[in-house]
């Protein structure tokens, strides 16, 4: 399976399999960048994957106050699902929840698109028949009042049908701490890729799972060909110096924009090295027959 | 694309209609046809060619030079394009108008933009009574785009107005916004009495006060809403001093109580 080695990393002939998904954007801004970033990692916080949380959600980056509708800091949050449906859902209770109890906050569209998402218009009721329409151009407002003044939502946000979410590298070391060091090199290096989101904690996953298990009713259980405690006892996909594996997982607006950050994920790991980071890089696939998308590594080497 | 000009010969003996001479309706015609068109508002019939001197240009872009307080209609239901006037125009300038942009470069008479539902009209001087307003019977004013008047405006501006943006710096006078339904009506300079007559929804900045308010407005407290920096940033396009009057905080009232109750007035705090 391993095809290359490229300035001692060992990189799988493989490639990583993703789906379509649907996704949206949405702008959070608040008085200052702690309170903008506060809202949005409270919005995205338990939304790690679709399997247990209905969504994927992330921090895009975050915005000066040139780049924002009213001039104040900003974050951009992108969330992924797998339906209109769910994705509608997750939006509305999550900025609901998590960005119009958050002090100081707005939200706007964070993506345009033909189609639309209710942002504003299914949190209007919440201002009882005090809220207030503003159509200012082309853009819908809503005012809701609340205890520390008004929050103001934009009407609606864009869906785009394209997204990818899967796209994966499978980073492995000789033990636990360059592993972890590895992974968030490669996580840091693609957190500055725009339209892309790293959902697990830090960026990072260390629980991979593969599809099914030997329980009846439980989805998805540990991937263990890359556990390293069970490296005798099951066909592994380690070999003998691999201590620790940690896997990134991303999901971009686009392929192309999933394609680069792997990429730039790729030239991290390769920068950092085999004597301080990972070893040997893989990636996550289901044999080709279920996503649409597939990453070869060897294409996505700087 | 060079203009299409209309130059005024002289004062019309009477009210023409100039809502045919719009760029939707003068497209795809010859000079001859232009000329043949006819704007009487009495028995009496007046072409085009027997008041105007016409140069042709692009249709997409008219211009009318040499105002006049008789040309009443000039933009009435112009959907794009662009209608520049270098004088006074009568009255309906711009009444229902969908898209486009026209400049009066002197006075409007009443009902300028009256009904319009998009689009941009642009008064150098001052505006007349009912700008934006609604005829007679009909049930809302203004219901999209923008009006700015650079000068004054009369009573009763942006009546039953429904949606859409007005903005006049200098004063106006008595009742505006009345009978306001939703929209937004920013006054940069004192405005006459009881603005906000009646107003359902909708929001009028006053930053330079009014005469008298109304007392069924009720005092809101001073604010610096996000709102108010949303709305700076879209008129500054079309107004610096708008834009600036609405970066300071407002006093807010909330109105009209006799009716609904809904509106609100804001108050710049430094008057």
């Amino acid at each position: 399976m391993r095809a290359l080695t490229v300035r001692g990393l060992r990189i799988d002939d493989t490639f990583a399999e993703a789906f379509g998904m649907r996704a949206t954007a949405v702008v959070i801004t608040a008085e200052n960048a702690r309170w903008a970033r506060q809202a949005a990692l409270t919005m995205t916080g338990f939304a790690t994957s679709v399997i247990g949380c209905g969504c994927e959600a992330g921090i895009d980056r975050e915005l000066t106050r040139k780049e924002t509708p009213d001039g104040r800091p900003g974050v951009r949050v992108l969330l992924f699902a797998i339906s209109t449906s769910e994705l509608q859902k997750q939006l509305q209770a999550r900025v609901g929840q998590c960005v119009l109890t958050s002090a100081g906050s707005a939200c706007y569209a964070g993506l345009a698109g033909e189609e639309t998402l209710r942002l504003g218009n299914a949190l209007r009721y919440f201002g009882d028949g005090w809220q207030i329409s503003k159509r200012l151009g082309g853009k819908h407002y809503w005012r809701l009042p609340v205890m520390d003044g008004e929050f103001v939502c934009e009407a609606t946000t864009g869906l785009t049908k394209a997204a990818v979410g899967g796209g994966n590298l499978l980073i492995m070391g000789r033990d636990a701490q360059s592993t972890q060091r590895a992974a968030e090199t490669a996580a840091a290096a693609i957190t500055v890729v725009p339209d892309v989101i790293l959902p697990f904690p830090g960026g990072i996953v260390r629980s991979g799972s593969k599809v099914g298990s030997k329980y009846k009713g439980v989805m998805a259980s540990t991937n263990d060909a890359y556990c390293p405690t069970l490296r005798g006892a099951v066909a592994t996909a380690l070999d003998d110096d691999i201590g620790a594996v940690l896997e990134i997982v991303i999901d971009g607006l686009t392929a192309a924009a999933v394609g680069a950050a792997m990429r730039a994920g790729l030239a991290a790991l390769l920068r950092l090295g085999p004597r301080r980071g990972a070893v040997r890089v893989g990636a996550g696939n289901y044999g080709g027959k279920l996503g649409p998308h597939h990453f070869h590594l060897r294409d996505l080497l700087p | 694309m060079t203009p299409l000009v209309l130059s005024l010969r002289r004062r019309p003996d009477q009210r023409l209609d100039m809502s045919p001479l719009v760029p939707h309706r003068l497209e795809g015609k010859s000079a001859a046809e232009i000329e043949r068109i006819a704007l009487q508002t009495t028995r009496i019939a007046v072409a085009v060619g027997d008041i105007f001197d016409l140069r042709m240009g692009d249709p997409a872009h008219i211009r009318i030079e040499g105002g006049c307080d008789r040309l009443d209609q000039i933009g009435q239901g112009m959907t794009d394009g662009e209608i520049t006037v270098a004088g006074d125009v009568g009255t309906q300038a711009g009444r229902l108008m969908g898209g486009g942009r026209l400049v009066v470069r002197g006075h409007a008479g009443p009902w300028a933009g009256s009904a319009m539902t998009g689009g941009t009209i642009e008064i150098l001087r001052s505006a007349g009574d009912c700008l934006g307003g609604p005829f007679a019977g009909e049930t809302a004013g203004m219901r999209g785009g923008v009006i700015v008047v650079r000068g004054g405006a009369g009573e009763r501006i942006g009546d039953r107005m429904r949606r859409g943006t007005i903005v006049v710096e200098g004063t106006c006078g008595a009742y505006a916004g009345s009978r306001m339904i939703a929209g937004t009506l920013i006054l940069l300079r004192r405005a006459g009495p009881l603005p906000g007559y009646l107003m359902k929804r909708g929001t009028i900045v006053l930053a330079g006060g009014s005469e008298a308010l109304s007392p069924t407005f009720i005092d809101c407290g001073a604010h610096a809403l996000i709102a108010m920096r949303l709305m700076s940033d879209f008129v500054g396009a079309y107004s610096r001093r708008a834009r600036a009057a609405l970066r300071h905080p407002l006093r807010r009232y909330a109105g009209d109580m006799a009716v609904l109750g809904k509106g609100e007035i804001f108050v710049g705090t430094r008057t």
